[in-house]
């Protein structure tokens, strides 16, 4: 009784959070909906991450069971507590090590790494961490990143792939890949592995035992990607590394041009019967920090979870994936992946509908990441640049942003944000006045495009005006 | 009871059509729009022969009612008689008819307003127009205080996170046409202040041509003079000044049916009743509503009008009556909650903005629906209906002699937005004819001209071409400015066939005060 008490008034506050009549409905299925945790009342402690409960995919060749959370080694932590692929500071062992421990001893087996990691310091710092450990409690998986053209030639290739066995102290690897293959188009393909021959030396190594898995990971052009996988036959691609989440599932070139839908590659996969290896499910972190509308109606759906948790599960939903790659700095990153695959607790078909609708807000309204600094200002033209940033930001927050023309909240949204919009920025200050001279472009420190964002909100305040649909 | 019935009509007529010239929001026209539409001037200038002649007819049966009720300066006459009235009771009396003065006004009336649009005495006319006369005191000096009210609102909602209210811009759009309607405030205020209707009675064009279709009006209010004991009270309280004590005689064509002396009579001797047909023997053969004339004093006047006509039209007039004493009362409760939005003024790391300015046109500019110059101005009677809806701030009467009062368009607060309609959808007088958004976004009522001396991308060096992205027909294109070199600075080419005149560059032109694009009017508008 207590338990159900609490958990109407915490749907009650994040209802006040701003995000409006709209998700009533999705907040009532909400509440009973979550996992089964005896602890639910009491929010502080989430319980222990049970060391027992993670959830295995099996390797259709090797018949390896991989743990469905595989540890990215992309961003190990360095002694001044950032990321090592930010920073030339030097690794902090003693705290990757604990991160590798308290993987190991959770269930995580699949580590993923690369020559060219963390400026190339990440295959050694995994190395001395899992050498610690049994040779048969973790799976390798590494790649030959030969990107740069003096890299090219057989002998260098070569070199680079043996080194990855110094460096991680083993005698033979359990995944390797050609790495960022569709970086450079056929003619990088052709330069670093086909011309050279390092392709066939790969499949030798394969044959040899040394290499147990071959595969490849994926990035930018199609013509690639189709390319390796017609010669599938022949050359028998044991895993494939793409790019997955719930906005690239179907939105991928609206992220990227050059990118292509993990629909179409996740499918080609899985025709040939080959598993997936996932990398950036969170979309290089941006699934994790959603605006306070959409994170706020994924919190009232699931109140415990994260939302990075449901990235998570969305990747780990599809079957043929064999394991999804995150790159963890800290150990309350783990601790909370860890929580969403020990066990995993699939998408149900409503929550997909759920993060498809939010994938299509996020890439239709991105906020502006202005800090209010106001190093742009004053604009020559007598722009207010910070407070029409902020004016914009609010709406989205508090769901004024309506992401259609049919949303049931169109009418009020709109008059909220024209309405408020003359009420923060003098018209004549509005973003309607920007001529696009671009001379405040060099002094964002955010690297903000203020010109193509002001257009980008006028052209929605346009269309709001109008009265358009969209 | 009629005065009282009387009462009620105005207060609400009033009330609604000074509601139609406060209401910036544009909503309140959705239900009361047609009370503009059916007075009388703006309805014969739109050709509306419809309402004319229901306007006849409830003259013909009531008598000058409409006086008395839907025109608002005769109402607001009322008020400021009723002030007059309160520090001296009884203060009228009966003068008689000052017939050259009428219709001399009348003539010339008519005759200025054929006289073409052009000139000056044409302005005349329109100031004496009583609508329009009505609608500049109320657009003018009542909507600034009604609009700072609203924004006071909009203050005390923005703090509240409400956006209920939102503010506008509050300023005085012609300050010739703000004096002009001061001088007519001041003028009608004083007159009915001391006479009552003397305005209406002798000035007043429609007054004397409603006048005139009253004399033989069915119903009247008639003297009995068996009862009549001569006191004059009567006289003395009759604005209209009409009511002959002595001669037991009320002149019809001057009697605005108020009811007022029915009121007063202590002795019961005024009643509003059927006018007894005594000459007219084939009138008296047709049936007639049975209702016994006792009164026998009055002099009788030739029946133009058959009872007959009469009859068939009366259902009619009372049903339009009860619909639009439902409609006045939904639409006043309606637009209480009518609102918009506040400027907040923010200081410090803003580069100050200078003022546009008007440029000086060669023609003006009027709104889509107008079709041409002349049409608009031989129609518009300057009431300025459209200038108190237009959302945009483009509209304002214009303060030249050769339009004076009548709105045009200017591009320095706002432009012509191509989804916005609101002044064809006000207009009474068919001045701008009603239009659709898609038809409006393909008439040109101007064209822009580009003024190489302000060209940003020229006088200061950097990329712009906010016109040319924000102009609504394409019409615009950036093009180098140096034909021998594609990397010299874009400027603007306007396309004038696509052009519809709208302002949008020259709105958001960076160049101030004065624009480097602008608008010319076209004389005619036309589809392109």
């Amino acid at each position: 009784m207590d338990n159900k008490k609490n958990t109407i008034d915490r749907r009650e506050f994040l209802r006040r959070l701003g995000a409006g009549a709209a998700v009533t409905a999705v907040a009532a299925a909400a509440g009973c909906g979550s996992r089964n945790n005896p602890v639910a009342g009491d929010r502080t402690a989430q319980g222990e991450i049970p060391t027992d409960k993670m959830t295995y995919r099996t390797n259709p060749k090797t018949g390896d069971r991989v743990s469905l959370l595989g540890y990215g080694c992309m961003r190990w932590p360095t002694v001044s507590k950032t990321s090592a692929r930010d920073s030339s500071d030097e690794i902090d062992q003693e705290m990757v090590n604990r991160l590798v421990d308290y993987a190991i001893e959770h269930g995580v087996n699949y580590f993923d790494t690369s020559p060219a990691y963390c400026k190339g310091r990440s295959e050694h710092a995994t190395g001395v961490a899992l050498s610690r450990h049994p040779r048969e409690k973790y799976f390798i998986a590494t790649k030959l990143s030969n990107f740069a053209p003096e890299t090219w030639s057989r002998e260098a290739s070569i070199a680079m792939y043996r080194n990855s066995f110094r460096e991680l102290q083993v005698d033979y690897i359990d995944y390797l890949l050609l790495h960022g293959i569709g970086m450079g188009g056929m003619e990088a393909l052709h330069g670093r592995y086909l011309d050279n021959g390092i392709l066939d030396f790969l499949i030798d190594e394969r044959k040899a035992g040394r290499i147990r898995n071959l595969g490849f990971s994926y990035h930018g052009d199609i013509e690639v990607f189709d390319y390796l996988l017609s010669r599938h036959d022949e050359i028998g691609w044991d895993f494939v590394q793409i790019q997955l989440n719930y906005v690239d599932w179907r939105h991928a070139k609206e992220v990227n041009t050059r990118n292509t839908d993990a629909e179409y590659l996740y499918g080609e996969l899985v025709k040939r019967n080959i598993p997936a290896v996932i990398m950036e499910p969170l979309l290089g972190g941006r699934l994790a920090r959603l605006n306070d509308f959409l994170m706020a109606r994924l919190k009232q759906h699931r109140p415990d979870d994260s939302v990075a948790s449901w990235a998570f599960r969305y990747a780990g939903s599809f079957p043929d994936v064999l394991t999804v790659l995150s790159g963890m700095t800290y150990m309350e990153h783990l601790q909370d992946n860890l929580r969403t695959y020990a066990p995993l607790e699939e998408c149900t078909p409503e929550e997909l509908e759920l993060l498809e609708q939010t994938a299509q807000t996020m890439l239709r309204y991105p906020s502006v990441p202005c800090t209010a600094c106001q190093y742009c200002m004053p604009c020559p033209y007598g722009l207010d640049i910070p407070s029409i940033f902020a004016h914009y930001n609010k709406c989205i927050n508090e769901g004024n942003v309506p992401a259609s023309s049919q949303d049931e909240n169109y009418r009020s949204a709109r008059r909220a944000f024209l309405v408020g919009y003359d009420r923060s920025v003098p018209r004549l200050r509005q973003a309607d006045h920007c001529i696009g001279c671009n001379q405040c472009v060099p002094h964002c420190p955010q690297g903000i495009n203020i010109p193509a964002q002001m257009r980008r909100i006028d052209d929605f305040v346009e269309s709001l005006k109008r009265g358009a649909e969209f | 009871m009629l005065r009282k019935i009387r009462i009620a009509f105005a207060t609400v007529c009033f009330a609604s059509i000074t509601l139609l010239f406060l209401d910036f929001t544009g909503t309140v026209h959705e239900w009361l729009g047609w009370l503009a539409k059916v007075q009388f001037l703006p309805a014969l200038l739109a050709t509306n022969f419809i309402v004319v002649g229901v306007l006849l007819v409830l003259t013909l049966i009531f008598g000058r009612v409409y006086c008395s009720v839907i025109c608002p300066l005769g109402v607001m006459q009322d008020l400021f008689g009723a002030a007059g009235r309160r520090s001296k009771k009884n203060r009228y009396g009966y003068s008689p008819a000052l017939s050259w003065l009428r219709y001399g006004m009348l003539v010339l009336f008519v005759a200025s307003m054929a006289a073409g649009a052009g000139l000056v005495i044409h302005k005349l006319a329109l100031i004496i127009a009583p609508y329009s006369a009505f609608g500049r005191i109320v657009s003018n000096l009542l909507a600034p205080l009604w609009q700072l009210g609203n924004n006071f609102l909009a203050y005390v909602a923005a703090r509240i996170d409400s956006y209920a209210f939102y503010s506008v811009d509050v300023w005085i759009k012609s300050w010739a046409t703000f004096a002009t309607a001061v001088v007519t405030l001041v003028v009608i205020g004083i007159l009915a202040w001391r006479n009552g209707r003397t305005w209406c009675n002798t000035v007043c064009p429609v007054g004397t041509v409603l006048g005139f279709f009253a004399r033989f009006s069915l119903f009247r209010p008639v003297i009995d003079t068996s009862k009549c004991n001569s006191c004059g009270l009567c006289a003395r309280n009759c604005k209209a000044a009409c009511i002959d004590p002595k001669a037991h005689e009320i002149d019809y064509s001057r009697c605005v049916a108020c009811m007022d002396c029915i009121d007063k009579c202590r002795h019961g001797a005024i009643s509003y009743k059927r006018r007894e047909i005594k000459r007219s023997a084939k009138a008296a053969a047709e049936p007639l509503p049975q209702q016994k004339a006792v009164a026998t004093s009055v002099r009788p006047i030739a029946a133009t009008d058959t009872p007959q006509h009469a009859a068939s039209v009366q259902p009619n007039a009372e049903k339009g009556i009860s619909r639009r004493k439902f409609l006045s009362i939904t639409a006043m409760l309606a637009a209480t909650a009518a609102a918009k939005a506040q400027e907040k003024k923010v200081d410090g790391g803003l580069a100050v903005i200078v003022d546009k300015k008007i440029p000086e046109r060669q023609t003006r500019i009027v709104p889509a629906g107008a079709g041409s110059i002349r049409h608009f101005a031989a129609h518009c009677t300057g009431c300025q209906l459209c200038v108190s809806v237009c959302p945009n701030g483009v509209l304002r009467p214009s303060s030249g002699i050769e339009a004076f009062m009548q709105p045009e368009m200017s591009y320095e607060r706002g432009y012509c937005r191509p989804e916005c309609t609101k002044c064809s959808e006000v207009c009474p007088a068919g001045a701008i004819v009603r239009i659709g958004a898609a038809e409006k976004s393909s008439m040109q009522i101007g064209r822009a001209v580009w003024i190489k001396e302000n060209c940003i991308p020229l006088t200061d060096g950097v990329e712009c071409g906010n016109c040319a992205r924000h102009c609504p027909s394409g019409a615009i294109t950036m093009i180098p400015s140096d034909p021998s070199d594609d990397g010299s600075p874009k400027v603007p080419m306007v396309n004038t066939e696509r052009c519809i005149g709208c302002g949008a560059c020259e709105n958001l032109c960076p160049a101030r005060p004065f624009s480097a694009i602008y608008v010319e009017g076209n004389e005619n508008h036309r589809t392109v």
